[in-house]
């Protein structure tokens, strides 16, 4: 599956995402300026992401955890969420995001 | 800024850090009888693993198959409980220097000045700062209007107050500064709330009540001169944007980690991590070690058992600097009825 990832400036990415790993550790492993400063433990909200339109629908939708981790992110929109809980698979080929200011 | 006011403490070793490897570096330094000071701008131990995940487990600690971040940092402070360290909590590490006998003087916000021949940068991501909210120029207002902390209510009794977040500051300010300010603006992206439920419900009694407002929305732009706010504007997910007026604006987002005045202690930096050498870890500068997240060499893994491993080998070095006219004997803990006194158990 291929993931487009544009960056703050707007540069996009097209980085290669490995079934069953996040969509946080594809675009850290890609070299994007991603802090994602837990780890992965939905515990800091530092791997915020905005989804492109017409994927976010596609998604499932955050847990309960994600969405109280959503409010310690800044500029958060509709289409907002955490990329280290979005886990790469055949059904999010294609899939657009873009990195949420810091 | 506070200025030093006590005559300053000197001890064998300070770290800067207190996080699992600041504190695992207290055992090994202990072993060698060394004592240490700690220094740490978050006001209890355990560092990333307290402050970002203490409910959460880990599974990769040796001999601990599962391990909360809590526990483990319990765990560390038992551990560590016989040789006494020093904390100095609350306090940011401010500055670095070299005395003219060779020895390291830091300097923290508090105005502590600890003295030693050995400084460990166990700082781990760096300080915990408050979130910055991307908003073009709040820094202006920093200080001034705009505060991620309130020090004394009283700054903003009759006030116009724009609170952001929500999670339980946003909430507990909102609640706390109602009945001082002039008027209280409390924003958040959504209409639900992380804080403690009978927060949210007090709040939404006060804005039934017409004693606060609450927008959906996100602070886009400030207004005003000279570091004072004026007012804000906010915007709605509509994109509709509106206008409020703000005296004093307070965003709540958390903590996220910065580097902060480490990069101004002269270390060598790389990509705002501390190269070390894997023998002894000690910085590229003489006396100044460093251990855990913070350091790189080759085949560095951000794992907390690589700095416990880091913290020992530290530990080896530091000897050697703090008492240079005695032998190191390594000695283990389940053999060693000297070191089994230092640890209370013989």
């Amino acid at each position: 599956m291929k993931i487009f990832a544009k960056d703050r400036e707007g540069k996009e990415t097209v980085i290669e995402g490995r079934d069953g790993w996040t969509v946080m550790e594809m675009l850290r492993d890609a070299g994007l300026p991603i802090t994602a400063e837990c780890g992965g433990a939905c515990a800091c909200a530092t791997c915020h992401v905005y989804i492109d339109a017409g994927w976010y629908e596609k998604l499932p939708p955050p847990k309960d955890g994600e969405t109280d981790m959503l409010d310690m992110a800044l500029a958060v929109q509709p289409n907002s969420r955490l990329s280290c809980q979005l886990t790469c698979c055949e059904a999010l080929d294609g899939i657009k995001v873009t990195l949420a200011p810091e | 800024m506070n200025q030093p006011t006590d005559p300053p403490i000197e001890t064998d070793v300070v770290i800067v850090g207190a996080g699992p490897a600041g504190l695992f570096a207290v055992f090994e330094l202990g072993l060698l009888d060394l004592k240490a000071h700690l220094v740490d701008i978050l006001d209890r131990p355990g560092g990333q693993c307290t402050e970002l995940y203490p409910e959460k487990p880990i599974y990769d600690i040796p001999g601990l198959p599962i391990a909360t971040g809590q526990e483990l940092t319990d765990r560390l402070m038992e551990q560590i409980k016989p040789f006494g360290a020093t904390f100095h909590f609350g306090e940011m590490a401010k500055a670095l220097d070299k005395l003219a006998d060779g020895r390291w003087k830091l300097s923290t916000d508090a105005g502590t000045e600890i003295i030693a021949p050995v400084m460990v940068i166990a700082a781990g991501g760096g300080s915990f700062m408050p979130k910055r909210p991307p908003v073009a120029g709040i820094e202006a207002f920093e200080g001034i209007s705009v505060h991620y902390a309130v020090r004394k209510m009283e700054t903003f009794r009759g006030k116009n107050v724009l609170i952001a977040g929500g999670g339980d500051s946003a909430l507990d300010w909102t609640l706390n500064l109602a009945p001082i300010a002039k008027s209280l603006t409390l924003v958040h992206h959504r209409d639900g709330f992380r804080a403690a439920q009978h927060s949210v419900n007090r709040m939404r009694e006060l804005v039934k009540q017409k004693k606060i407002n609450f927008h959906v929305a996100s602070v886009k732009t400030l207004h005003g001169e000279g570091g004072q706010l004026s007012g804000a504007t906010l915007s709605g997910h509509d994109k509709r944007e509106w206008q409020v007026e703000t005296d004093a604006f307070l965003p709540f987002f958390g903590l996220t980690m910065k580097l902060g005045p480490i990069a101004e202690f002269g270390i060598n930096l790389h990509e705002n991590l501390i190269p070390v050498d894997t023998a002894r870890f000690e910085t590229e500068t003489p006396g100044i070690f460093g251990i855990g997240d913070i350091v790189t060499y080759p085949g560095k893994l951000k794992l907390i058992l690589s700095g416990f491993h880091e913290a020992a080998l530290m530990a080896q070095a530091a000897f050697h600097i703090c008492r240079p006219n005695e032998k190191l004997r390594f000695q283990y803990t389940t053999s060693s009825s000297s070191l089994q006194k230092k640890l209370g158990v013989a």
